[in-house]
């Protein structure tokens, strides 16, 4: 129960905290309008809604098979393909590559799976350095902060707290909180690790098994650098993020775009499908893809679990919600934050230990009404409210029944018990009304934010009888 | 260790494929068809609104156009492809007292990454496609305009031919059979670099060129 109360406190700091929550809430009524703006037509975005997640669905249905086939198609176009059951095997995959080239410097590109990974910290604990090169978490690494939100990670930091941090760290720079001048510091800073790093890490938004070919996303150009430059090209994902056809990209990708900050399309939309050939001139002579499981393939076991794994990490659910506008990416405690993150992380690590985030949430339904691929994120949300609380040991959650008290399950046995008994039932509503006013007007957190509820003076069923309501 | 890993996995996902239901039917979704006037429009005015400068040129005059915005940039240098697609009209056209002063290095990049890296003002490449719905360009970069001349000089060229302009991605993709046969690299460029990581503030020229010029040959 430790998490559950350190979780509380971050809930509580994060709502006390006035920047945070404004910098949150105009940042999220930004994306929400552009969004809203990137799809005028709603009956075709219905429609393009629907592809993305027939599409999403259908690489999942067959995703042993995708994978082999990638990994095949891969080999064939000289991309090493590495498998990793966890985090540990993964980082040190990704380790014994760096020490095979006698390599000291890591340029990443944005990845949550490294974030997953906690790769940084990883390396540097093995006297490898770790660069950040995307705009936003080259921000957060100077900060020593994660992301708070997955396509913009550095979106609860103002100007200001940017301007005196790279002011802190880099005082020969001049002092500057202009945008343009920060983002061209940031540039001749980085330009410099580019050209000396000899390995680049970058994520995968979606895996191509029918070509063997790696997709990537993104607007700084820092994404193609790591894979443009260094002579090795590390690409880290997760095994759901493979599709099974070249035709399933531009849907997909529109989804993403549009749904993500509104854009019709990013700067650049990278396609890597081999290692440098013979007679080009750049790109990197080695290519390794680290296949990460790290639970993915449990939560693959449940029929309605699985919807999860659709994910295109758009960031559209975190955007939408009123939860995550007012608390932020941090209190969430987990990598990805957000209804995303408040239904995948609890899965990868354990009700147990993430069991509150699927009660961050109001159940108000805009993540799912936003899903560029139909997650039905409540109705998981419930689902894993019910996983943490049951006790038939059915199913393959993890930390399953690991919120169940002896009071709550009592409580509710009690109540259906009592009403499963017509006599019974009457009698104790009859008793409760006549003692309405003895009962406790402070009841726990409830009360803490609201009044007690009132009990009415007679119970619905008198009022009916009074009424001339057949009882039988 | 990878072995294994890869077999559990393969296993566990095979030992528990899900049952739900999944239609192999497509949802059919339409794809716009603007005639060329429009797609040019189309492609133009996107390209615009995220900074990008789109100039129309005729097939034959277009190293004018080329030469006339290089001049207004100031630059220095252009980098461009001796053996390429563009270059025997480039090096007609060009004076070799002029500025900019075009520079070719056919070598591996490595042996000059320094120069291309801090003495490089820009480059001029040409375009495989492109794509109306979005203002992209299609780039598959070769041995004579390798990937990194579209990303590290800051200021990024393209030439691109009217008649290939698509509607979408999908049509590229699906007209060109790009299944069959991947690049190395395939690349959309949809604008100069940019970023909106600091406080949702657009800043443009991060990593990549600051600014794309497209000259569209129609
Ligand atoms: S769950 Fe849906 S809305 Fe949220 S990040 Fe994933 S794809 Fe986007």
């Amino acid at each position: 129960m430790q998490q559950s109360a350190e979780f509380h406190t971050r809930v509580e700091h994060a709502l006390a905290n006035g920047q945070i929550k404004a910098s949150f809430r105009s940042a999220m009524d930004g994306l929400m309008a552009k969004r809203k703006a990137a799809f005028p037509d709603t009956e075709a975005l219905e429609i393009l809604r629907l592809h993305g997640a027939q599409i999403r669905a259908n690489s999942l249905s067959k995703l042993p098979e995708l994978l082999e086939q990638l990994e095949m198609n891969c080999h064939k176009n000289g991309i090493q393909v590495h498998w990793a059951e966890s985090i540990e095997d993964a980082n040190n995959i990704v380790l014994t590559i760096m020490q095979n080239h006698q390599a000291d410097l890591l340029i990443k590109g944005k990845s949550m799976v490294s974030e997953e990974m906690e790769l940084n910290q990883f390396l540097e604990q093995h006297g490898i350095e770790c660069i950040e090169s995307d705009l936003g978490e080259y921000i957060l690494q100077l900060a020593g902060e994660p992301p708070s939100h997955i396509v913009a990670p550095a979106i609860h930091k103002s100007r200001q707290q940017i301007a005196h941090l790279f002011n802190e760290k880099f005082p020969d720079i001049p002092y500057s909180d202009d945008v343009d001048r920060l983002t061209r510091n940031a540039r001749e800073i980085l330009r410099k690790k580019f050209y000396a790093a000899r390995v680049g890490l970058s994520g995968v938004n979606f895996a191509v098994a029918e070509t063997g070919t790696l997709c990537l996303v993104e607007n700084e150009g820092n994404g193609r650098m790591c894979t443009t430059v260094p002579p090795v090209h590390i690409a880290v994902t997760g095994i759901e993020k493979v599709v099974e056809k070249l035709e399933h990209i531009p849907p997909l990708l529109k989804l993403l775009c549009r749904s993500a900050t509104g854009q019709t399309i990013t700067t650049y939309f990278n396609m890597i499908t081999s290692p440098r050939k013979l007679g080009e001139k750049d790109g990197p002579e080695e290519i390794h893809l680290v296949l990460l499981d790290n639970g993915r393939s449990r939560i693959y076991e449940d029929d309605e679990l699985i919807t999860t794994l659709r994910c295109i990490r758009c960031g559209a659910c975190m955007n939408h919600c009123p939860v995550y506008a007012r608390i932020g990416g941090h209190a969430y405690g987990s990598t990805i934050p957000g209804p995303i993150g408040s239904i995948l992380e609890p899965q990868k690590a354990g009700l147990d230990k993430l069991g509150d985030l699927p009660t961050a949430s109001t159940l108000c339904g805009a993540c799912a009404e936003v899903c560029p691929v139909h997650i039905p994120i409540p109705k998981l949300l419930n689902r894993l409210r019910y996983e943490r609380t049951r006790n038939d040991h059915a199913g393959a959650t993890l930390g399953q029944s690991s919120g169940r008290t002896v009071m709550e399950a009592g409580t509710w046995k009690g109540w259906s018990w009592v009403h499963s008994q017509p006599r019974l039932y009457r009698l104790a509503m009859y008793i409760i009304t006549r003692l309405r006013k003895l009962l406790p007007q402070r009841i726990g957190p409830w009360t803490q934010v609201r009044k007690a509820p009132h009990i009415a003076p007679k119970t619905l069923h008198e009022l009916a009888l009074k009424e001339g309501f057949n009882d039988k | 260790m990878t072995n294994n890993a890869r077999d559990a996995i393969l296993q566990r996902l095979q030992n528990s494929q899900p049952s739900f239901d999944n239609s192999d039917k497509p949802v059919s979704v339409e794809t716009p068809e603007w005639p060329i006037k429009e797609r040019i429009e189309q492609f133009k005015s996107i390209l615009e609104s995220v900074r990008a400068e789109v100039h129309l040129a005729h097939p034959d005059h277009w190293t004018d156009t080329l030469k006339s915005l290089a001049k207004k940039k100031q630059l220095n240098n252009l980098l461009y492809a001796k053996k390429g697609p563009l270059g025997k009209m480039i090096e007609d056209s060009w004076d070799n007292t002029e500025q900019p002063v075009l520079v070719n290095n056919e070598g591996p990049i490595s042996e000059w990454k320094e120069s291309l890296f801090f003495h490089i003002d820009a480059a001029v490449t040409s375009s495989r496609a492109a794509i109306a719905e979005t203002g992209s360009l299609v780039l598959w970069p070769t041995e004579h305009e390798p990937r990194s001349w579209s990303l590290v000089p800051p200021v990024h060229f393209v030439v691109l031919d009217a008649n290939k302009l698509y509607n979408t991605f999908a049509e590229v993709v699906e007209h060109e059979q790009w299944q069959q046969d991947m690049p190395t690299n395939a690349l959309l460029i949809s604008g100069p670099s940019k970023s909106a990581d600091i406080e949702q503030t657009l800043a443009y020229g991060v990593h990549g060129p600051t600014d794309l010029i497209v000259i569209v040959l129609t």
